[in-house]
């Protein structure tokens, strides 16, 4: 029986992963495989059993130590032709990305990557992916026999664990130490945020008229408890990092709640907000086309809406 | 040190405009990738900083004319040579059949010590044709770097995953591909433009490099593409600034994003 094989070297997008398997493996009489690697690995492998896969594969091989990409991707090809497996689900992390085509290489497969969402028609698996700069959603449906998909995280749900557990199995492994040696690995800088986590954000666009001026949208980011994101643009100024950009160079978001202020609303940045489940926007032009995307508009000037705004705020 | 640098046209995604969901791609102008440029830009730094140093565009597509502002910008930016893949066969390939052409185009011009690619293309950012034009070489990969530096067994990266920063050393050659971050691609001059039709170019089709079309066909079949479609309310808040924004935290306490 062909198998789905899940990897990702992040717990929850795996978990989410194994979910997402699960379902399609029931669905196209598939069994569902997830694969551990590196130091600690089998304390992991149990959750992964216990939330639906029916084997997981793990591996503490030295080699996996740092998970060099040509190593991970060694590994899972010998891991998926131990369990047979034709469709492979990776998260679509800085990681996964790099992965996920060098695996498909490997095995002779097509690859979608950025995947959002997976939906099952006419008996094949169709992803989703932004295509044309985030003008477009493609649906893409890969014709060779393996197929790797490297999904978003958060893309699907995590529900509770299911009833009996899934093997754990030793992957018997045959491989060298990564061609790239990691000299050194640091946390990005303090401030570093987690975009992809928050339940509110802020984004600042190009209606600032200077840098000093973001202070506004900090005090009202603040005030509403929400991080402060921007465009691409302000990023390109140096005005903030480049991890607080949303779009398609940067974080692609799920917030309850998006506040966009002087964003005009190009494509490149509202791909990463359009899955937000509130949005409002500030903009001086009427026209701004981030006002198609807004369940509430304000044409106004920053200046004087976000000191306005703070006020309100702190009557609440 | 011979740098070879993967360079892709896109459509000028700005100009593209949506009608009934459908993009109109009619007479929509061409436009060299944003990262391609930084990797260009980082290749020629690296030139420079190693000495007795080479940089070599290459760049894929169904026609000349597709490309021939591309490749004459990057060798105005000042890029050596350039190779162009042109055939009528790569109109509709994917992410496997270019890196095919790739790495067929890289044996054949046979000495490469660093293969570098934006981090992905303007238009599809799917980041596939570097890692697998790695596999098809049997070559190290380091993606997302935001610093190259030459040394050590062969070349020093600096790199911007999700939670860290990462250096990792790796021998040549090697396949790189870099993030916006790491440079400010240069503007070329009116005299660099006038000399880069001078500069050597190479144009090969798909059996020059001993491939067969077939090699090339597509296995990503897209059965859709349209703009997608976002049900909002647009309600527009009036009056003057005080009333907008009671306006807004009235809405927010409405939706339960305020006051839970």
């Amino acid at each position: 029986m062909a198998d789905i094989l899940v990897y990702s070297e992040k717990q929850d997008a795996a978990l989410e992963l194994v979910f997402k398997g699960k379902e399609l493996g029931a669905a196209l009489g598939m069994g569902l495989s997830a694969t551990v690697f590196g130091p600690g690995a089998a304390d992991s492998a149990g959750a992964l059993g216990a939330h639906g896969a029916d084997r997981v594969f793990v591996s503490e091989d030295p080699a996996l130590e740092g998970l060099g990409v040509d190593v991970v991707a060694e590994a899972l090809a010998q891991v998926a032709r131990e369990a047979g497996a034709t469709m492979i689900l990776i998260a679509s992390t800085r990681r996964g990305k790099e992965l996920a085509p060098r695996l498909a290489q490997k095995l002779d497969a097509g690859c979608v990557t950025d995947v959002n969402s997976l939906v099952l028609t006419d008996g094949s698996v169709v992803a989703s992916r932004y295509a044309l700069g985030g003008n477009t959603v493609a649906r893409e449906n890969l014709t060779t026999e393996i197929k790797v998909f490297a999904v978003m995280p958060k893309t699907f749900e995590i529900d509770g664990p299911v009833a009996g557990a899934g093997a754990v199995v030793q992957a018997a492994l045959t491989l060298q130490p990564s061609a790239a040696k990691v000299v050194s690995r640091r946390p990005k800088d303090g401030d570093a945020v987690n975009l992809d986590a928050a339940e509110r954000i802020l984004g600042v666009g190009r209606g600032f008229a200077k840098r000093d001026d973001l202070g506004l949208g900090e005090e009202l980011a603040a005030a509403l408890g929400a991080e402060l994101a921007c465009t691409k643009g302000l990023s390109d100024f140096g005005w903030l990092p480049e991890d607080r950009v949303i779009g398609l160079s940067g974080a692609k978001t799920k917030p309850d709640f998006y506040l966009a202020v002087g964003v005009s609303g190009q494509i490149q940045h509202t791909v990463g907000i359009s899955s937000a489940k509130l949005i409002a926007a500030i903009n001086t032009d009427k026209d701004a086309p981030i006002f198609q995307l807004a369940d509430y508009g304000i044409v106004g000037d920053l200046y004087e809406i976000l000191p306005a705004l703070v006020e309100k705020l702190k009557a609440v | 040190m011979d740098i070879v640098v993967s360079v892709k046209t896109n459509l000028d995604l700005q100009m593209i405009r949506i009608k009934n969901r459908e993009p109109v791609l009619e007479a929509i102008p061409y436009k060299t990738g944003d990262l391609d440029k930084n990797a260009v830009e980082a290749a020629l730094q690296l030139r420079d900083a190693v000495g007795e140093s080479k940089v070599i565009a290459l760049t894929v597509a169904e026609s000349n004319r597709k490309v021939r502002e591309t490749i004459k910008e990057v060798l105005a930016m000042g890029a050596d040579e350039a190779v162009l893949i042109v055939d009528p066969a790569l109109e509709s390939t994917d992410q496997a059949g270019v890196a095919r052409t790739l790495a067929a185009a890289l044996q054949k011009i046979g000495s490469y010590d660093l293969v570098l690619f934006g981090e992905g293309s303007s238009d599809d950012y799917s980041g596939q044709v570097g890692p697998r034009v790695a596999e098809l070489l049997g070559v190290p990969q380091i993606g997302y770097a935001r610093k190259i530096t030459a040394g050590g067994v062969g070349v020093l990266v600096e790199r911007s995953m999700d939670e860290f920063i990462e250096t990792l050393e790796a021998p040549l050659p090697a396949v790189l591909t870099v993030v916006s971050e790491i440079n400010e691609p240069r503007i070329p001059s009116l005299m660099n433009i006038m000399k880069a039709g001078k500069k050597p170019t190479e144009e090969w089709s798909l059996a020059d490099l001993g491939l067969d079309p077939a090699a090339v066909v597509s296995s990503c079949e897209t059965l859709s593409n349209l703009a997608e479609e976002q049900d909002r309310k647009n309600i527009m808040l009036e009056g003057g600034a005080a009333e907008q924004a009671a306006g807004l935290v009235n809405a927010l306490l409405k939706e339960g994003i305020l006051g839970r």
